[in-house]
């Protein structure tokens, strides 16, 4: 049994140490040489400018294969060091984002790198066990009745027995020994490629300073928030209940004296709880939907949708659950762009999409308004974008004169155990 | 008339009791969570239940699921559903079924003792009984829609009361205007809305909720 599974095992594994040799020529050459010219171009003429995001970023996509591949074929796990791409995605900002960033020139050393260390790790294996297959099964009888011959038997039939025995025994062990360095040489291509394709001490610095600021925005927006609803409650409904008390004091007071005024302050006093609770609700509804905390990202969406005074068309496909938080900023960042739609856009429809890639919760928002939406600081697209940031969320907007407007959501975050309730039909 | 309660908070649960018996109910089971409002609706059969929509031990939507399965079983079991907050969608869960003995009300709206109390037996009679926050969400669904658009002011406050579920005779006394007038007000809109006509109260509620939640 364990047997079977090593040998499946090395047997996979030269199989992709294969791909990865043929890969290294196939698409390492013709990448490295495009990024080449294309770069010497920009140096030379500037022509390069058009051509080399293209370039690179195919460079990057070669490595991204690799770096999936180094992780599920030998566990080596390799992050992704680039820049988050620039907000506004001119031609010129996405040269100098590519350019500028040390990542690309790694990736560059690394395909060019790659050319020959990854054929030879790669082919190795998978030369030992296919020529060993040829001197087992192909060289015994071929090289009996011709002038063929393998390994240090050339041509077989000078040989004898002794040429058929050493070329099957032979054979074997060289198949025997590309199984086993198989899963090692894949490893070795994978720390390779990690030591040029994962971040650096530089990029980790930078993704430092990245949090340390996002934090800092966080921690400033949420204390902001709680003053805020420190000074609601203490204005609004402790106010009123202590008002409320009063009132139900003084009529405990009339109740003998004068009854009909002790009526008229209870009447006063619900009055005044009514108003009390319909402003709790509010602020509750502003900290924390209820139907959030009930539903889920998915009722809450849908029950959103509902109560705007556009049809809504709501398409959620989640699986499970994301953490409390994560939930909560993706729900506020709908709900901004929702409100912002109602206010500005003069749209007759909206659409919300939202699903989960696995990594990530993509969140679209919609409509048919007029369009011009822009991220001005201090405005609400702002306000989600920060918002978001703080979960290394990003948001994109398109938005031209006439419309539509869609904007892109996507918050890297981890489902919970999928839901065991029925879906709650549609919006 | 037999009442089932399911509430968590003890405060609350026994101001309820103390409530409905005060007049005139007869409260069978009062029960703190969700799979016991389930075995006590299913096992008592009560002539109406009042329930809140957050209970243990999910502290979800426990309450609202275990009465929209109640009512799987037994059908048009009268369901009062109580909450914190009002939403939409969870009013449409409940008239889904459109077999009526649904209510859905704010729980603030118990102060008004009088009205929660007839809201309770509306309900048991196979009535309908919506908070009217309820209700202004509906129609700010359809406040941009042309058939809503053109209903005068008063037929609107009468279309509103109607989705709440009162009955002619209770919307002619809350806007001080005769019954025959109500009756005018309720064909006109049936006409704008485009909706059959009935006589009966409980039928025409239905019919004017199921066109607001379209």
């Amino acid at each position: 049994m364990e047997r079977d599974t090593r040998r499946t095992r090395g047997a996979a594994a030269a199989a992709r140490g294969l791909a990865q040799a043929v890969l290294a020529l196939a698409a390492g050459i013709p990448l490295a040489v495009a990024s080449v010219v294309s770069l010497g171009l920009v140096a030379a003429v500037g022509v390069g400018l058009a051509l080399a995001p293209f370039a690179l970023l195919a460079v990057r996509a070669f490595a991204d294969l690799q770096r999936a591949w180094a992780a599920e074929w030998s566990g080596v796990e390799i992050q992704r060091p680039y820049r988050p791409e620039p907000e506004r995605r001119t031609l010129p900002r996405r040269v100098w984002w590519i350019l500028s960033d040390p990542a690309t020139w790694r990736d560059l050393v690394w395909t060019a790198a790659n050319i020959p260390v990854g054929f030879a790790l790669g082919l190795v294996p998978a030369a030992l066990v296919v020529y060993g297959l040829e001197g087992v099964v192909v060289a015994p009888w071929v090289g009996q009745v011709s002038g063929f011959g393998w390994g240090p038997f050339w041509p077989l039939r000078d040989y004898g027995a002794v040429g058929v025995l050493g070329s099957v025994g032979l054979g074997a062990a060289a198949v025997w020994a590309g199984l086993r360095l198989g899963p090692p040489f894949l490893r070795a291509h994978a720390v390779f490629s990690r030591s040029l394709l994962a971040p650096t001490r530089t990029a980790l610095a930078e993704r430092v300073r990245h949090l340390t600021a996002t934090r800092s925005e966080a921690v400033d927006a949420s204390a902001a928030e709680l003053r805020r609803i420190e000074r609601d409650l203490h204005d609004g409904a402790q106010a009123r209940l202590v008002a409320l008390s009063m009132n139900i004091g003084l009529a405990e007071e009339m109740m003998k004296r004068d009854p009909e005024t002790a009526a008229r302050l209870l009447a006063e006093a619900r009055e005044a709880s009514g108003t009390a609770l319909t402003e709790l609700r509010g602020l509750v509804r502003g900290i924390h939907p209820p139907v959030l905390a009930e539903r889920g990202l998915d009722g809450a969406v849908r029950a959103l949708a509902l109560s705007l005074p556009l049809p809504v068309d709501v398409a959620i496909e989640l699986p499970g659950r994301a953490d409390a938080p994560v939930e909560s900023a993706a729900y506020f960042a709908v709900a901004e762009l929702l409100a912002n739609i109602v206010k500005h856009s003069a749209a007759r429809r909206a659409w919300v999409e939202i699903d989960h890639d696995g990594r990530r919760l993509r969140m679209i928002v919609g409509d048919d308004g007029t369009g011009g939406a822009r991220v001005a600081p201090g405005g609400g697209l702002a306000g989600v974008e920060r918002r978001l940031a703080a979960f290394d969320g990003t948001m994109a907007v398109t938005s031209p004169p006439g419309g539509p407007t869609i904007v892109s959501l996507e918050l890297p975050c981890a489902l919970s155990s999928p839901k065991i309730s029925p879906s709650s039909g549609t919006a | 008339m037999r009442v089932v309660i399911a509430e968590d908070l003890a405060l609350l649960r026994d101001g309820l009791i103390r409530l409905l018996e005060a007049f005139g109910f007869e409260v069978v089971a009062a029960v703190d969570n969700g799979p016991s409002l389930l075995r006590a609706l299913t096992g008592h059969r009560p002539d109406v239940a009042v329930v809140d929509v957050r209970l243990p031990p999910t502290f979800t939507d426990e309450g609202l699921r275990a009465a929209l399965e109640a009512r799987r079983t037994l059908p048009g079991l009268p369901v009062l559903v109580l909450s914190q907050h009002v939403e939409q969608l969870y009013a449409r869960e409940l008239l889904s079924d459109s077999s009526g003995g649904i209510g859905y009300l704010l729980k603030d709206r118990v102060s008004d003792v009088a009205q929660f109390v007839d809201a309770v037996k509306r309900v048991a009679a196979g009535g309908t009984a919506l908070d009217p926050d309820v209700v202004a969400q509906l129609l700010t669904r359809h406040a941009r829609e042309e058939p809503v658009l053109r209903l005068t002011p008063r037929e609107r406050e009468v279309l509103e009361l109607m989705a709440e579920g009162r009955s002619n005779a209770a919307i002619a006394a809350k806007l001080f205007i005769t019954e025959k007038a109500i009756g005018k007000h309720t064909a006109n809109i049936f006409t704008k809305l485009d909706l059959p006509q009935s006589e009966d109260d409980n039928r025409r509620v239905l019919a004017v909720l199921k066109y607001l939640n379209a």
